[in-house]
């Protein structure tokens, strides 16, 4: 059990992530750590014993927002954002309820502006994840100084091979 | 220069980063370099599409590399993000034959990895043009004490972005002296500013900025300067004690051209009163 955990999350990032040998310098240099429930170091040594059900409840998965500086350091180079990323698509593909739903209602809606536009359209974008995320208060006046100032246009702009966007997004199972 | 490259202008180019893509296409425009936006292209997925999906991530930004590649110029991405993903999938391309195959076969294109992925910092601070942008200043930022701020997506990891030094990278520093600013050493030029945090939380990302913007105000600075649209957001947006602007931005300043008083008025720290 431990062993296919080990090799899903292996094949799925690509990284060697038996090498980890403890010396932490994943964590030492993480930003987010103080938010993580488990360092980063943990994280690797949790893959490696099959602690999967704890892994993909985390909040240290979707904490992680990718800097790159653990796998830039890393003596054994293993880069621990596209691990992350292996983790977090397990949780949602599995049904598992996520630690951080703010941030899985950010994404998804997120790409669903992709897959309705091509492209990203801020002001739909924000109001579906709003809606999603039920946090309706916060940032508000972020936003509407943003639309002020022209960086929240109305219009919506399109890619053009809108038909082969939707096949992409068919192909990833989204 | 005589030099043409292709274009992808990602999302922010038409709202939260309007002002970088103005001043950095001004200042190309200046310094004759050709530019011809993509005939088609998508959203590269940003931090979503790989956070829910490596698939996902992969086929966005492999639809726009296959895009590229039918023109067959090198593409400049000036968004520091939009340039992380791009150059992600190029390397794929490039080491996993099997995947590169899928992507041919499904985005009908042959990748001959000869179309490079360069983000606005490869294209503009290469040391060949040093001459024309010092030639270029009409008004050198003489007395301005500058920190340069390199985030995350255009520095890590080093085997992909191929940077000069992933923990004291150099090249936007180069350039602000070029200008005629006084560059000041600091800590933070490559600190994680929190991202996409920025939209779900506002107390980390907070957090992340004042420590950032502590750095810069201990070390002297009178602005910040990034190539990251980003980093710029979560840094304009989160505090009120340094203006934050693109490194285009300060060259087309130097070089007097474009529409800058209506730029100062798109940040949240107006930048105005450097000038």
């Amino acid at each position: 059990m431990a062993d296919n955990f080990l090799q899903q999350v292996m094949e799925e990032s690509g990284q060697p992530v038996n090498l980890c040998y403890q010396c932490r310098k994943c964590s030492a240099g993480c930003p987010m750590v103080d938010e993580f429930d488990f360092p980063p170091n943990m994280v690797m040594r949790m893959i490696q014993l099959g602690q999967r059900d704890e892994l993909l409840k985390s909040r240290a998965i979707w904490m992680c927002v990718s800097c790159e500086t653990c796998g830039s350091r890393c003596p054994n180079e293993i880069r621990i954002a596209p691990i992350m990323d292996s983790l977090r698509a397990q949780c949602i593909n599995e049904g598992v309820t996520p630690a951080d739903p703010v941030t899985v209602a950010l994404h998804s809606s997120f790409i669903n502006s992709i897959k309705t536009f091509g492209r990203i359209h801020e002001a739909t974008m924000l109001m579906a994840y709003k809606w999603k995320s039920k946090n309706f208060t916060s940032d508000i006046d972020v936003g509407l100084k943003l639309f002020l100032k022209g960086k929240i246009p109305l219009m919506p702009k399109k890619s053009k091979n809108m038909a082969k966007i939707k096949e992409i997004f068919k192909e990833a199972g989204k | 220069m005589g030099e043409t490259y292709s274009y992808y202008p990602g999302c922010t180019s038409h709202s939260t980063a309007v002002e970088y893509i103005e001043a950095s296409l001004a200042v190309i425009d200046a310094l004759g370099i050709g530019l011809n936006e993509l005939p088609d292209w998508c959203c590269c997925g940003a931090a979503s599409a790989h956070n829910l999906s490596t698939s996902l991530a992969l086929g966005l930004s492999a639809f726009n590399l296959a895009e590229a590649h039918k023109v067959g110029v090198d593409l400049v991405i000036p968004c520091a993000g939009c340039y992380g993903n791009l150059a992600q999938a190029d390397y794929v391309m490039r080491h996993d034959e099997k995947e590169r195959q899928r992507f041919e076969k499904e985005l009908d294109f042959k990748y001959d990895g000869q179309v490079k992925m360069l983000s606005l910092v490869d294209l503009l601070a290469r040391e060949e043009l040093r001459p024309a942008i010092r030639e270029r200043v009409k008004k050198p930022l003489t007395g301005l004490k500058v920190v340069c701020y390199y985030g995350c997506a255009i520095v890590r990891p080093a085997a992909i972005t191929g940077v000069d030094d992933s923990e004291n990278p150099q090249r936007i520093d180069k350039m602000m002296a070029d200008l005629g600013a006084e560059v000041i050493d600091w800590s933070c030029k490559v600190d994680c500013c929190g991202a996409d945090l920025g939209l779900t939380d506002a107390e980390k990302t907070t957090k992340l900025v004042n420590k950032i913007v502590d750095y810069a105000v201990a070390a002297g600075a009178d602005c910040l300067v990034t190539s990251c649209a980003l980093c710029e957001a979560n840094i304009d947006i989160r505090q009120q004690r340094l203006p934050i602007l693109f490194f285009t931005e300060m060259m087309a300043e130097a070089f007097q051209i474009g529409n800058r008083q209506r730029w100062w008025k798109k940040h949240f720290n107006n930048p105005a009163n450097l000038f």
